[in-house]
């Protein structure tokens, strides 16, 4: 596997430009000669496909839900970054670029970063134009609020539904070239094998998932905008569907897959309270701008919130972290949150909790204008939990939230293989080994509405791509081996479910496992253990998961079976990664490497570099390349958010 | 926290074409902090270890945002609960020894595909003729250049809240869908980017609507009762200003 990041030449801010010129161009007349798959809908697929149709392609989209606009990128709540300096605040694309990095830790590449600085002022622009409603002030000028990880103020938002808006926004766009007829909308179609033909991604195997019928479709290009693998734990905030499939696929068929340990777990969560629990709920970290987080000093106080005094609470961010404060990157609050409930000081009736608190902000403000900001998350929080925040401390904990991991990409967004580019949270590129909070959305509405097109005529254009057709041999064997697959997962389903397992009881499982050794704090010697529990876990599910109902019909336990199977092998190079990797940066916190003040000790000797893993094979251990960062631009410091 | 023991109606059905039935399952030990479909995922599993077709249902983001998920409940679409979709609502809304009866979204324009399931792609439809503003990628003004007062874009996130989860339409005596219609046209319509399709866009939408086999609204208002985003019939009202303007002017 060859790693070449074709980093465009010149100066940092000159290089998109360069790469722009450099690239070549395909002429609007053949570009409807052109076909192009774009796998999923989230903001980045979604702007992926109208942008690329815009201009003059012929896109086959799919997704799994039964409309494009269900997208797990709906649930996004607190907003989406930009350096428009509208708060006359001292920002820029530099300091962006620079906070993006600095967040990452310096594990992310300076060029890719910085594009996506520059391009974020555009990105408002264009969700403005197609009338998506951000918060405004009285005088009718956009509104900002700041998120963790930075101090000037430069999130855009929609209340607390700025995905949802950004992505009916995406939806509106694709939707109106799906009445063109540009866009060809496969609905509830699951991609479960790339098909490669000389080297070059030409098309994908799609199930069909209210008949089961395997489908063929090919193309010049593959895109793939999938989402994250959060779901690997089992519990998490994504959606139910997420999943790494598709990139799965894509890593067997010779895709890089770049810094799979790095998973993002979020602070500020409803803590698990049930063994029946299916998903996580995160509340923003936007709350993090008004609510205080705090513990009792004295361990173990059962009181309730309000009867522990003002002196017996330890504001522990704000008195460890001065000039951040409640505002410290996400990873952390995360482990901070973490220390403090392993050391006895936890709330709630599992003691693995912190308070977030809004007294102090209600009191200062007013509950009219704090519900104006909060509101829905205020009610949604009372849904599942029976408290309101206006009278009683929030309870929250961390919960895996994001994967910065994802496919190896270089500056144009292509994976190893050609002709297959990934886009959104599905690929690797821009937040190093922590994203900053507001910087997801930027980044798959950059890729989708304003890089992919660029990156996919210079493919097209420097390519002399050989017409295929979906009935090359190639997609034969594919579905054949997609059948065989999807036959082995109900084999064992023949003789009933005596004696036999669940698909959620493995899930489970995994998820404990992953959550236990590969979560907020890794060692050596949990990594390894859980290295050697794997393949029994694996074994258990195929040979004794038991699946009701059959391949020809809707069957969603063979869904996630499906889904399962793929995160059994993938966990495998989750924990590789993490063992790999004897440094603790952002999100991953090795314990043999920390700071005397049990901060993340990097050691960027040995460790400034991407990790590329390569498949082997069933059986075979995979083999890890090296992507070294280099920095021209920042000099990697030991992050301080004091 | 507690826990329940429940009567469980639900509807199975195995596809468009088959008849469906009503078949009762009890469920007991129910912990009263569980969401509805966390119930209905321990039922599933009950079922599965028994060797039986577990219920299919949609769902999702489990968040009440994606407007994945959905089911009638008693009579009452998304449950007795307001402005609350299925997956947010939760069992200490109900007490030990009830029956639920659950079946799904009905309505002429959402063929069954299978039990709770149903197809509401006429949505994607209605939204696809007209349901944007027709900007491509790109040359974009600066986002200052157009002020919306703060009242004006809240009104507008009013509307934009829809979910497009389709309890409007289960809910409506004539399955109507001039509730998701009016959310999408009144919050195009209040934004200075909306107007210059203003007209084409009521027009197509509601054209649209007539056709996937939607009914007219006769102001039951049961669509706003059970909207999981209390999205309210203004929008409705302004639907029929918009229709009524552009039929005047273009027709
Ligand atoms: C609760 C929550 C709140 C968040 N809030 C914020 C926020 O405030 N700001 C921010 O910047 N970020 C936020 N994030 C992160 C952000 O929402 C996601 O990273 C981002 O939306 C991912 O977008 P995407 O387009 O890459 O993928 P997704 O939105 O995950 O879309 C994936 C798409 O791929 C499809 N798909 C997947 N696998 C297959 C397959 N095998 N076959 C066919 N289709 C497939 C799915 O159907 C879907 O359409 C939040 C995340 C969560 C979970
Ligand atoms: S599952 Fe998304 S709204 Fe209920």
């Amino acid at each position: 596997m060859k790693l070449d990041a074709r980093i465009p030449s010149g100066d940092l801010a000159q290089k998109w430009d360069n790469y722009r010129f450099a690239s070549k161009l395909v002429n609007p007349a053949n570009r409807r000669k052109f076909t192009i798959i774009v796998v999923g809908t989230g903001l980045a697929g979604a702007s992926a496909s109208a942008t690329l149709a815009e201009q003059g392609y012929n896109v086959k989209t799919f997704c799994i839900q039964d409309s494009p606009r269900r997208a797990h990128s709906i649930a996004a709540q607190g907003g989406i970054n930009a350096a428009k300096n509208y708060q006359n605040d001292g920002d820029s694309v530099l300091r962006l670029f620079y906070d993006t990095i600095k967040g990452g830790d310096f594990r992310a590449r300076e060029a890719n970063v910085y594009r996506l600085a520059q391009v974020s002022g555009n990105i408002i622009d264009q969700c403005v134009a197609q009338g998506v409603p951000f918060a405004r002030e009285y005088g009718g000028t956009l509104a900002n609020r700041s998120f963790g990880g930075a101090q000037v103020s430069r999130t855009f938002y929609a209340r607390g539904q700025t995905g949802q808006q950004l992505l009916l926004g995406a939806y509106g766009a694709l939707s109106r070239q799906i009445h063109s007829g540009r866009v060809t909308m496969y609905n509830r179609r699951e991609m479960m094998d790339l098909v490669v033909i000389d080297g070059r991604a030409r098309g994908i195997t799609a199930r069909n998932l209210m008949n089961g019928e395997l489908e063929s479709h090919a193309a010049d290009a593959v895109v793939l905008a999938t989402g994250g693998y959060g779901n690997v734990y089992f519990l998490s905030t994504n959606a139910m569907a997420s999943n790494v499939t598709a990139a799965w696929r894509a890593c067997k068929h010779g895709a890089g897959f770049a810094n799979p340990c790095f998973v993002q777990i979020h602070p500020t969560c409803i803590p698990v309270h049930g063994d029946y629990q299916s998903k996580l709920t995160l509340m923003s970290e936007s709350l993090r701008n008004d609510g205080r987080v705090w513990v009792p000093i004295q361990k173990g106080d059962q009181r309730p919130a309000a009867a522990i005094p003002e002196a017996e609470r330890d504001y522990y961010l704000e008195k460890k972290y001065p000039s951040f404060g409640n505002l410290v990157p996400r990873d952390v609050a995360s482990r901070n949150a973490k220390e403090q409930c392993d050391g006895g000081k936890g709330v709630g009736s599992t003691g693995l909790a912190v308070y977030l608190d809004f007294a102090e902000a209600i009191k200062r403000d007013g509950e009219a204008t704090i519900l104006k900001k909060y509101g829905n998350l205020f009610q949604m929080y009372e849904k599942i939990t029976a408290a309101n925040p206006l009278h009683e401390p929030m309870m929250i904990y961390p919960a895996v939230h994001y994967t910065m991991g994802g496919l190896w990409v270089d500056y144009n967004l292509m994976t190893t293989i050609p002709g297959l580019f990934a886009l959104g949270e599905c690929n690797f590129s821009d937040h190093g080994a922590n994203r900053l909070g507001a910087s997801a959305l930027m980044q798959g509405l950059a890729d989708g509405y304003f890089i992919i097109a660029t990156s996919i005529a210079g493919y097209i254009g420097a390519s002399s791509l050989q017409p295929v057709a979906a009935t090359d041999p190639a997609f034969d064997e594919s579905r054949k081996n997609v059948a065989d697959r999807i036959h082995r997962l109900l084999r064992n389903s023949m003789r009933g479910p005596a004696g036999k397992v669940t698909v959620d009881e493995v899930h489970k499982q995994l998820g404990r496992l992953l959550w236990d050794n590969c979560g907020m704090a890794r060692n050596k010697a949990g990594l390894e253990a859980a290295l050697e529990q794997l393949p029994a876990i694996r074994d258990q599910f195929w040979n004794d998961v038991y699946i009701p109902g059959n391949a020809t019909d809707i069957n969603q336990s063979l869904e996630r079976a499906g889904r399962v199977a793929d995160f059994l092998e993938f966990a495998e190079i989750m924990i590789r990664d993490a063992l790999a990797r004897e440094e603790s940066c952002g999100c991953h916190l090795r314990e043999e490497s920390q700071t005397a003040e049990n901060e993340a000790q990097r050691d960027d000797a040995n460790y400034s570099h991407v990790s590329v893993w390569e498949y082997q094979g069933e059986g075979e251990p995979p083999v890890m390349h090296r992507e070294p960062l280099v920095f021209d631009n920042v000099t990697p410091s030991q992050r301080s958010y004091k | 926290m507690s826990s329940i023991d429940l009567t469980l109606q639900i509807w199975r059905q195995k596809n468009n074409d088959s008849l469906g039935h009503l078949e009762t399952y009890p469920l007991s030990g129910i912990n009263t902090d569980m969401s509805f479909l966390e119930m209905l995922d321990v039922l599933n599993e009950q079922l599965t270890r028994a060797g039986k077709e577990p219920v299919a249902f949609d769902h999702d983001c489990r968040e009440g945002i994606c407007g994945m998920c959905g089911a009638v409940v008693n009579g009452i679409a998304h449950g007795p609960e307001r402005e609350t979709t299925l997956c947010q609502l939760h069992m200490r809304n109900f007490r030990s020894g009830d029956t639920l009866v659950i079946e799904p979204f009905r309505s002429r324009a959402f063929p069954i595909r299978k039990d709770l399931m149903v197809d509401r792609s006429a949505f994607d439809r209605i939204i696809q003729s007209g349901g944007y503003v027709s900007v491509n990628t790109g040359g974009t003004p600066d986002a200052n250049t157009i002020p919306i007062p703060s009242q004006v874009a809240e009104l507008a996130m009013d509307a934009a809240a829809c979910i497009g989860c389709g309890a409007c339409v289960a809910s409506c005596p004539n399955g109507a869908a001039m509730l998701f219609t009016g959310a999408k046209i009144s919050q195009l319509c209040l934004l200075p980017q909306g107007q210059p399709e203003r007209r084409q866009r009521a027009l197509a939408m509601v054209e649209t609507m007539d056709r996937e086999g939607f009914g007219n609204c006769t102001n039951a208002r049961e669509c706003e009762a059970v909207c999981p985003k209390g999205i309210s019939i203004r929008n409705i009202a302004r639907l029929n200003q918009e229709f009524l303007a552009a039929s005047l002017l273009e027709g």
